[in-house]
């Protein structure tokens, strides 16, 4: 099976390489962006069959490595 | 008193603060390397600054898992102290062992230089040598030394005297100028609820000997050595 893991910073953490990002689109003549976060997008292929449990472990994978729960939120996205 | 320093892929000030220790203890403390869990029974153990596993996932992510943290999260538990500077200090927030976590320079930029710091309290065995709010000068090099938590966090690490280090100007005013990278309230390095495990972004290690330009941060070692002979 395989699964996309997006790792986001929590709202209200001070992103300043999405600042960044934002101030660079501006330049480029992309006005109408207010604002960017930038976050990870993780890829993973698992031998797992039962989506249920697919989920589970990666939710665990997310809480123990994936993600910083100090600072970050997860979503799974179960591809196929 | 015995030492270790656990020496991840990447670590690459373990050997600075290995000088360090083995000039104030009068002997070399252990290197282990981090596949090890089964190192000796020591008083200190150092978490040292670098870029282990290059910095991949997140500062601090992976070596915070490796075999050798996974004892000093348990030795820390029974109290073992644990200085963990600058790389150290993020794998300990990824480890569990510090609140908090150390995000990208508020600038962006990779910023080394001296800092000035205020010693907060001289009430733990890790700053004993200082004064109350002495400052000192130790230099940092670090990208990711942005220290947040959450506000109700920091409320309580600043109640209950749990802040170390703060960055400040040379005459001690906290002020967001003297700050190198956006931490939250200028905090430059934090103690656990014990006060066994101090991780701070600064570089003790880097100004030790007379011979490196000052001794500001030889007395962190020292205060340490004396407390655990």
């Amino acid at each position: 099976m395989k699964a996309k893991v997006h790792v986001a910073l929590k709202s209200g953490v001070l992103d300043p390489q999405g600042k960044a990002i934002n101030h660079a689109l501006h330049t480029l003549g992309f006005p109408a962006v207010r604002d960017v976060r930038q976050g990870k997008l993780i890829e993973l292929e698992i031998d797992e069959k039962d989506p249920a449990k697919a989920r589970a472990a990666i939710e665990e994978m997310c809480r123990k490595l994936l993600a910083n729960p100090v600072m970050e939120t997860y979503r799974i996205e179960l591809v196929e | 008193m015995d030492a270790a320093v656990i020496v991840f892929p990447g670590s690459n000030c373990d050997r600075d603060i290995k000088v360090a220790l083995a000039q104030s203890m009068g002997k070399e403390p252990h290197m282990v390397w981090h596949r090890d869990a089964d190192f000796p029974k020591v008083d200190l153990i150092v978490l040292p600054g670098g870029f282990s596993y290059g910095d991949y996932l997140r500062c601090g992510a992976m070596a915070a898992h490796s075999p050798a943290m996974r004892e000093v999260v348990a030795r820390a538990g029974k109290g073992t102290r644990v200085l963990a500077i600058c790389n150290g200090f993020q794998i300990a927030t990824e480890a569990g062992l510090l609140p908090g976590a150390l995000m990208r320079n508020a600038h962006l930029q990779y910023v080394c230089s001296d800092v000035n710091l205020r010693i907060e309290t001289n009430q733990t065995e890790f700053m004993a040598k200082y004064r109350p709010g002495q400052v000192v000068r130790i230099p940092v090099g670090h990208a990711d030394g942005n220290y947040q938590a959450d506000e109700a966090t920091l409320d309580r690490l600043e109640g209950e005297g749990l802040v170390a280090l703060r960055y400040c100007d040379p005459n001690g005013t906290i002020s967001s100028a003297a700050n190198p990278n956006g931490a939250a309230r200028n905090i430059a390095g934090v103690y656990n609820d014990e006060r066994n495990v101090l991780g701070l972004m600064p570089h003790p290690e880097r100004l030790s000997d007379a011979a490196l330009g000052g001794t500001d941060g030889r007395l962190m070692i020292d205060s340490l050595v004396e407390a655990l002979s």
